[in-house]
């Protein structure tokens, strides 16, 4: 296939996509829309995570902070000076964020470029360490981050959170922001910086030899992932439009990881797979934990139950199936058509 | 800061790095042979404490039976932890087997939330450890006292196991170097389950104590404990028992002290054991008495 073949079909399968997105804008049901507003905002999610866990082979346990970190920088920053005063009963906010009201756009760079600052801070702690250490200290800065929006009152507005903030997010916005993170992010998985970082992930030592930097390659990966996680975050907030410190728990971290565990770790599109299941599934899930009538039975519904089958299934794929979905598989163009000629092979007898 | 109030803080201090130290000891033996975070250590301190509950209000069995019970049925789900969990991924890459472990964590933590429920259950502190003896000003609960002393002779107990012992002996060899073990004919997959029961039952006395000392139990309650365990067992050296035990007194003096000393952070008590961990990796990351890494 011709590269400009290829640029064709990846244009003509862009506009297909967002003509769908048009049309449920227009026609579907608000249940409906949030679910693929949802689905945007997880891929953006799922694809810089799986780059830090799937591409360089670290486990990283802290996206939660991050996306805590873009949720409120982005929240704190487009809300008008007047919200602002609704929400901050306790005290006042600091100065410069009392006054601050800018677009929604810039918010969400903001947010991005405050993650990725944070990123760089604890990228020095953190990349100094490999296998279960980084894994903690991840989980660490994680918690730390949300015991520190816990405590800042005078900027997060502590455990209260920030409320009615104005649902910017839309379909434009989530799946615009995912296609832009999917895009950015396989290209960089496809450059030299791609595969020193999965040079690093076989072997870090042989990389080394090879002349690879491992700290700048996984310095590069780490503030990306936080770039996007960010901004992500922001698109989050605006959608569900309160956030507190509880949004941004370790459970934000373990859904992210069971979809891209499921998709196949390594995999872009495994993880666009993972994070569109799981905001679907989840959502369909919902009926275990509702009581549900059977002729004249009456079941119970049981709380708690969707995380129960969430936990479930991630031991089962990482214990049986520990490729997931894709594999280290792309769903690209050639790969469609290598599949494409061996069905046809198959089916013409020689 | 009056002196008495020193000492008492001083205490608590050292009652509760007592319960980390013992929490800390199973992060690091199962460290040191699987060079694995067993992420779901931290939730057999719920499972010990439930199962205790359970003995002694449906089967109305003494506390003197019903801990040592609950002791050991936690660790018959530390052994099968291992067995479901991480025996399987033995030649799994070592981001499979952390995965599993923390998917095996939640499992643990839900499974208790959709059959007991979330609502903290009072834990029955018996009569035997609630007595408060004074010293002076000092009002002090028996089991702040009992707590290290049960904590010390457990980790005799251990300690002779390990130094003592065959089977130590293979734990040891097998910390060492894994393939070498296996090639002296040694079964490695009954020392890992002996690792497993012994650090799940120390475990589990941690967890029986530690809800002695906050009496409301809830399925994720060994979430936070855990996690402090294991920045102890970092302070002191991943994979030495003697570390793990200085670890834990250390954090926990260290906690209980800083609470004290400025109030002002109370809020981030929980934050600060992270930038203690933070610490130490930046500068002697192989912890008090840990061994260089290779």
């Amino acid at each position: 296939m011709s590269d400009k073949f290829k640029s064709r079909l990846n244009v003509a399968s862009l506009f297909l996509l967002f003509g769908l997105l048009f049309l449920f804008n227009r026609y579907g049901s608000g249940y409906q829309i949030r679910i693929l507003n949802n689905i945007g905002v997880f891929i953006t999610l799922a694809v810089s995570y799986n780059l830090i866990n799937g591409v360089c082979g670290l486990l990283h346990l802290g996206p939660n902070g991050f996306i805590a970190i873009g949720a409120y920088t982005s929240a704190l920053l487009s809300m008008t000076p007047a919200e602002k005063q609704l929400n901050f009963i306790l005290g006042q906010v600091i100065w410069p964020l009392s006054v601050i009201h800018v677009p929604f756009v810039v918010s969400l760079i903001a947010a991005g470029i405050a993650a990725a600052f944070f990123a760089f801070l604890i990228s020095f702690p953190v990349l100094r360490v490999r296998g279960d250490y980084l894994a903690i200290v991840t989980l660490g800065f994680g918690e730390v981050v949300r015991v520190l929006c816990n405590a800042g009152e005078r900027v997060t507005n502590g455990p209260l959170g920030l409320k009615g903030l104005y649902p910017h997010t839309n379909l434009w916005w989530s799946w615009g922001v995912a296609t832009l993170a999917v895009v950015v992010i396989q290209r960089l998985i496809d450059s030299n910086y791609g595969l020193a970082m999965k040079a690093i992930r076989e072997d870090e030592d042989a990389a080394r030899a090879m002349g690879v930097n491992p700290f700048r390659s996984l310095m590069l990966a780490f503030l990306i992932s936080a770039f996007f996680s960010g901004i992500a975050g922001g698109l989050l907030a605006h959608l569900i439009t309160t956030i507190s410190p509880a949004l941004f728990t370790f459970f934000l971290t373990f859904n992210l990881l069971i979809m891209i565990v499921v998709g196949g770790l390594g995999s872009t599109t495994g993880a666009i797979i993972g994070a569109v299941l799981f905001s679907w599934g989840g959502e369909a899930l919902r009926i275990v934990e509702q009581p549900m009538e059977i002729g004249s039975f009456t079941i119970p519904g049981i709380p708690g139950m969707r995380m129960v089958i969430f936990s479930l299934v991630l031991m089962l794929v990482i214990l049986f199936a520990r490729k997931g979905i894709m594999g280290r598989n792309e769903l690209s163009w050639d790969y469609l058509e290598s599949k494409f000629a061996r069905f046809r092979g198959a089916k013409t007898p020689q | 800061m009056s002196a008495t109030l020193f000492l008492q803080q001083i205490i608590n201090g050292i009652s509760l790095g007592s319960l980390y130290a013992l929490i800390a000891i199973g992060y690091t033996m199962v460290y040191g042979i699987l060079r694995l975070i067993n992420f779901a250590h931290g939730d057999l301190l719920m499972v010990a404490a439930y199962a205790a509950i359970y003995e002694i209000s449906l089967f109305s069995l003494p506390w003197f039976f019903a801990f040592p019970l609950a002791i050991i049925a936690t660790g018959a789900v530390g052994i099968l932890l291992d067995r479901v969990a991480y025996r399987p991924l033995r030649q799994a890459p070592r981001i499979s087997l952390l995965i599993s472990a923390i998917g095996a964590s939640f499992l643990m933590e839900n499974l208790a939330l959709v059959l007991i429920g979330g609502v903290p259950k009072p834990f029955p502190r018996p009569h035997f450890f609630s007595r408060v003896i004074e010293v002076g000003n000092l009002h002090i609960l028996v089991l702040t006292i009992y707590s290290p002393v049960i904590t010390l002779l457990l980790v005799m107990g251990l300690l002779y196991i390990v130094f003592k012992t065959r089977a130590g002996k293979a734990m040891r060899a097998a910390s060492l170097d894994f393939e070498a073990t296996r090639l002296m004919g040694i079964n490695l997959d009954r020392i890992i389950a002996l690792t497993f029961l012994l650090g799940s039952s120390l475990a589990a006395a941690g967890g029986i104590m530690w809800a002695m000392k906050y009496p409301q139990i809830n399925p994720f309650m060994g979430v936070l404990p855990g996690l402090k365990a294991f920045i102890a067992a970092v302070i002191g050296g991943i994979g030495n028992i003697v570390g793990a035990v200085l670890g834990g007194f250390l954090l926990g003096l260290c906690e209980i002290l800083i609470v004290a000393l400025l109030p002002n952070l109370a809020e981030y008590r929980d934050a600060f054991a992270f930038l203690i961990l933070i610490g130490v990796l930046l500068f002697r990351p192989t912890g008090i008495m840990g061994e260089p890494l290779t």
